[in-house]
């Protein structure tokens, strides 16, 4: 099996990966990392996003080996030093999950999406999170956390 | 998946040479139908080779009336680039509507339109605006280019370089998205160019066509108004769980209207 070497949350990490196995599978059965869920495993679901390269990717619809080099930052990554990330508090603070399943790829696309306009409005978080899907259908708390959240990260 | 041997080579040579001394070899763009595909096991490539890493596809330009997109730009590049936006808008914004932020992250344009899903965007926009696919070999007209659904111009060999945009008079995209997917159940690019009004219709037919009536309509007037009366046919296009024939033909004219009323 080839070995590949990339950085997981400010780590570099060497692991053996099998050719056919997706980056979502290697983070979660290498690595242990199993914040990173799979949903539907057709990148249509969004529970498995997770940041590689500062870019939010659905990590079953990229092969492990394709990450060798790169720089990963899963939900494992975010919280700092016993802190949580100020969108990880707002998602508490707004209950903004019922069942949590999809809350790990709606945190991480949340993040990218507040970084990159800090100005969010309802507008652009709607349309930003077309790729995440809740079945818990709680979308409204969603939207009021992302909300909040991209102002804690403005600062 | 099937088992397959993987490659990342860092220059077209060496694609090349890997693809010559390979069995049944694929190459890989941005992955976002390829990997669904062999998820699916509806593909057996013994090798693939991750096009990732070769710079000489890579890269974006804009100026003297021509936006040139290399073939593994990712959509997010395309949709954020202040010089497309002011050269080509309706190409920015038909890149920015395309699946979603993660999905616009990793599909390229190459990958997009050498796949020729019936579904996707990019072909209308390739059509609409009568571009050149620049390939390993060859520059062909987006007229040649699409041939029939999931079938292109290209052979097995042959790789997308750059694709190059002449800037229209005016331009716009609409479409009607698949909620799910956010692929086109239909879409219809509208450009005014140099060479005279483009009509290129997606998501509706075995490929993304041209409607050469509205075209003609258009040249005349070039007003939502002067589409009254023409329709694509039903027993041309597409029917399944999403739309029907009929449904599909009376979207290509709606979307026709709101491209031209969008062009302003």
């Amino acid at each position: 099996m080839p070995t590949i070497s990339l950085t997981v949350n400010g780590k570099p990490v060497s692991a053996e990966a099998d050719t056919r196995q997706l980056l979502s599978v290697f983070l979660r059965e290498q690595l242990g990392l199993t914040g990173t869920h799979i949903g539907c495993d057709t990148s249509q679901c969004g529970v498995c996003v997770i940041h590689v390269d500062g870019k939010a990717v659905k990590s079953c619809t990229m092969l492990a080996l394709q990450a060798d080099g790169a720089d990963v930052t899963t939900i494992e990554g975010l919280a700092s030093e016993g802190e949580m990330h100020p969108m990880q508090e707002a998602f508490r603070d707004h209950h903004a999950l019922q069942c949590g399943f999809c809350t790990p790829g709606m945190v991480m696309m949340s993040v990218v999406l507040a970084r990159d306009n800090p100005d969010l409005d309802d507008d652009a978080i709607r349309h930003g999170l077309e790729g995440n899907l809740c079945r818990c259908t709680g979308y409204q708390n969603i939207i009021h956390a992302v909300r909040a959240g991209a102002k804690a990260m403005k600062g | 998946m099937y088992e397959f041997q993987y490659h990342r080579p860092e220059s077209l040579d060496e694609a090349a040479k890997i693809f010559a001394g390979a069995d049944d070899p694929k190459f890989l763009a941005g992955g976002m139908t390829m990997i669904p595909v062999m998820k699916q096991r509806l593909a057996m490539p013994s090798d693939i080779i991750d096009l990732s890493r070769i710079g000489e596809l890579t890269g974006l330009s804009a100026g003297a009336g021509m936006v040139t997109i290399g073939a593994m730009t990712p959509h997010a590049e395309v949709a954020g680039s202040k010089e497309v936006e002011k050269a080509i808008p309706a190409l920015a914004a038909l890149a920015g509507g395309i699946g979603d932020p993660a999905v616009r992250n990793r599909g390229t344009i190459g990958g997009s339109i050498a796949n020729n899903d019936p579904s996707a965007d990019y072909p209308a926009a390739v059509l609409g605006l009568n571009a050149t696919v620049h390939t390993t070999a060859r520059d062909i007209a987006a007229d040649a280019f699409f041939t029939d659904m999931f079938e292109t111009a290209l052979e097995d060999d042959e790789l997308i370089t750059r694709v190059s945009f002449p800037a229209p008079e005016k331009a716009a995209y609409a479409k009607f998205a698949n909620p799910a997917s956010r692929y086109a159940t239909a879409g219809v690019f509208v450009a005014k160019t140099a060479t005279g009004i483009r009509v290129a219709v997606t998501g509706a037919g075995a490929c993304v066509f041209r409607v050469e009536a509205m075209e003609q309509a258009l040249s005349k007037d070039f007003s939502p108004g002067a589409l009254d009366g023409i329709a694509v046919p039903a027993d041309e296009l597409n029917a399944d769980i999403h739309a029907s024939a009929e449904y599909r033909s009376h979207l290509i004219g709606v979307l026709a209207r709101r491209a031209v009323l969008q062009t302003g």
